[in-house]
């Protein structure tokens, strides 16, 4: 077994899995119908690539694992999700923070996974690359509107980027195992992304009339398997089904 | 500006005629669709806005149940398949309160009839989602009963309720299969899911034949709804029509529907079944069902809570409409 590109994978696969699973709790809630029914598709965006993800992390594993295996059957500290796509869903302005700072890093992330030397991960990111182009638009949209809309939506809005903004520094992280799948030519370079993500932003809270937040102290921990508090709670319904009624077809 | 348009109509009703009122059932009677731009009596237009809503606003209180259970899913793919179903049921939403704009009745004021408890939506949404068998029964049995009452709509005399629901019925339909395909799954998979299936139908059962409504000699509105082609068979006929295509489905399922009282009638060819509980269904559509309230919070707070998110979209595009207005002069 490849133990880097199963790891790295299984990261791809878990980020795609969390943000999903966060995206579905606002069904039926959202503050318009347009915005159920596009959060519900944004979230199911999501599913469709961790299922793709998940299924060849179990095929490289080589041990008869299945997407639902991996994703209902590890523990909290197995998961290697970034931090940023566990955040709570907070109220619509934070939702809407943690996807822009997300897709304005997959986006770019995805086109240059299309030129990876594994065939899957390039065919897996050739789809995930036009979905996350609407994400970022419909995300980059909606931070200007309430970022240039009402005083409390600026103000709320403002906040759910100083919020997130230690989250966002972790996406570019590499450790070993990314290094040595990036000098192989399969994964990408996250700090390539610096500018580009950057770039993005700075323009997109530009037209918000939102502040940037300084760089600065960046939390970090979820390539590792070290997650924030409510981690275990999303996984606990996640997982439920999975742990109450092991073994079974659904 | 095709509802400021529509609302010029609203003048034009007041004087209608005998004349009028004939050459329109005459359209009527010959098949022809109602567009929202050809005169129509105003009860014609009041049922249909009633009727209308109120089948948009069960679409909207259904996402709650159906929703309760999406971070639960068992698999991914069943997850993706609700996230997909739910979203669906938004979609008819959106393309009903379209259909009822038409009419001239703005969405504003649709949801505010809702919110206010004006509006009627469909009982069923009132029972709760206990286990994720619950998920498949409502597949099953609610989008079941649901089809059963939308497709004569697809031939409903005014346009664009027909039209919405022919693409409609073709999304119903594919839900009700995922549905049964759910609950075939888990009866085969071991007997405590097969019972975790019996158990959601013995709840669900009663309360989706409720779905058809008041029978028909209780039925206030069916007779002049048959005669405008709003409505094509009568709510017994239909509920007949759904008891004979889902009592084999269950049996081929393994399980028992709930009524001691059900039998086949080999002369007419139907399965005969007990007594509705119809002091239920008016407790329910009365409000005292196990999830009234509940579901009117829920969709009360989701409105509360969007409202400054609402308020920025409009004074965002205000803005800009100022802005580009500057840009011109």
């Amino acid at each position: 077994m490849n133990d880097r590109l199963f790891a790295y994978t299984l990261r791809l696969a878990d980020d795609a899995a969390i943000l999903g699973q966060r995206l579905g709790e606002w069904c039926g809630h959202a503050p318009t119908l347009e915005e159920d029914i596009g959060l519900a598709n944004i979230a199911l965006d999501h599913i469709g690539q961790a299922r793709a993800l998940y299924t060849y992390a179990g095929e490289v594993e080589g041990k008869g694992r299945d997407e639902d295996q991996l994703c209902f059957l590890r523990k909290e500290r197995e998961f290697s999700n970034c931090l940023l796509v566990e955040q709570p869903n907070g109220d619509f302005a934070e939702t809407i923070a943690r996807q822009f700072f997300f897709s304005a890093f997959m986006l770019p992330f995805w086109e240059k996974m299309k030129a990876s030397r594994d065939e899957t991960l390039a065919a897996i990111a050739a789809k995930a690359e036009k979905e996350a182009a609407y994400h970022l638009r419909h995300s980059a949209e909606w931070v200007i509107r309430l970022g240039d809309g009402t005083r409390e939506s600026h103000e709320r809005m403002q906040d759910a980027i100083e919020l997130l903004w230690p989250f966002t520094g972790e996406l570019f992280e590499a450790d070993d195992t990314v290094k040595a799948l990036v000098a192989e030519g399969i994964a990408v370079d996250p700090a390539t992304m610096r500018d580009v993500w950057g770039e993005t932003v700075k323009k997109v809270l530009g037209q918000a009339t939102l502040e940037m937040p300084e760089e600065g102290w960046a939390q970090t921990g979820g390539r590792s398997g070290i997650h924030s508090e409510h981690f275990g709670h999303l996984l606990t319904a996640m997982q439920y089904m999975q742990r109450a009624y092991p073994g079974l077809k659904w | 500006m095709y509802t400021q348009a529509l609302n010029n109509l609203e003048a034009v009703t007041d004087v209608e005629d005998a004349g009028r009122n004939a050459a329109f059932q005459a359209r009527v009677d010959n098949e022809y669709k109602i567009e929202p731009n050809d005169w129509m009596p105003e009860g014609y237009r009041k049922t249909l806005v009633r009727q209308i809503s109120q089948h948009a606003h069960s679409e909207i209180v259904g996402m709650l149940p159906e929703g309760n259970w999406i971070t639960r899913a068992p698999t991914l793919k069943r997850k993706a398949a609700l996230l997909a179903k739910v979203q669906d049921e938004g979609g008819h939403g959106l393309y009903l309160y379209s259909a009822a704009e038409t009419l001239g009745a703005s969405r504003e004021e649709l949801n505010e009839q809702l919110l206010s408890g004006k509006a009627k939506y469909s009982s069923i949404f009132n029972y709760p989602t206990l286990t994720w068998a619950d998920i498949g029964a409502i597949g099953w049995l609610v989008d079941g009963a649901a089809i059963m009452n939308q497709i004569p709509l697809c031939r409903c005399s005014f346009g664009p309720y027909s039209r919405a629901m022919i693409r409609i019925c073709k999304e119903e339909s594919f839900h009700q299969r995922q549905g049964y395909e759910l609950l075939l799954t888990m009866c085969k998979s071991s007997q405590e899911q097969k019972d975790m299936v019996q158990d959601a139908l013995n709840r669900w059962w009663w309360p989706s034949l409720m779905m058809f409504g008041p029978s028909d000699k209780d039925s206030q509105h069916s007779a002049q709804s048959m005669a405008w082609k709003i409505k094509r068979f009568s709510n017994d006929e239909l509920r007949q029509k759904f008891v004979d295509a889902t009592v084999p489905q269950a049996h081929y399922l393994g399980l028992t529907i709930p009524d001691e009282d059900l039998k086949f009638d080999e002369e007419t060819g139907h399965w005969e079944y007990g007594e509705i509980d119809w002091s239920e269904f008016a407790r329910v559509l009365k409000g005292d069902g196990p999830c009234n309230r509940q579901r009117m919070k829920a969709r009360r707070k989701a409105h509360e809570d969007g409202a400054w998110v609402r308020e920025a979209a409009l004074a965002h595009a205000e803005k800009k409409k100022a802005r580009k207005a500057q840009k011109a002069a």
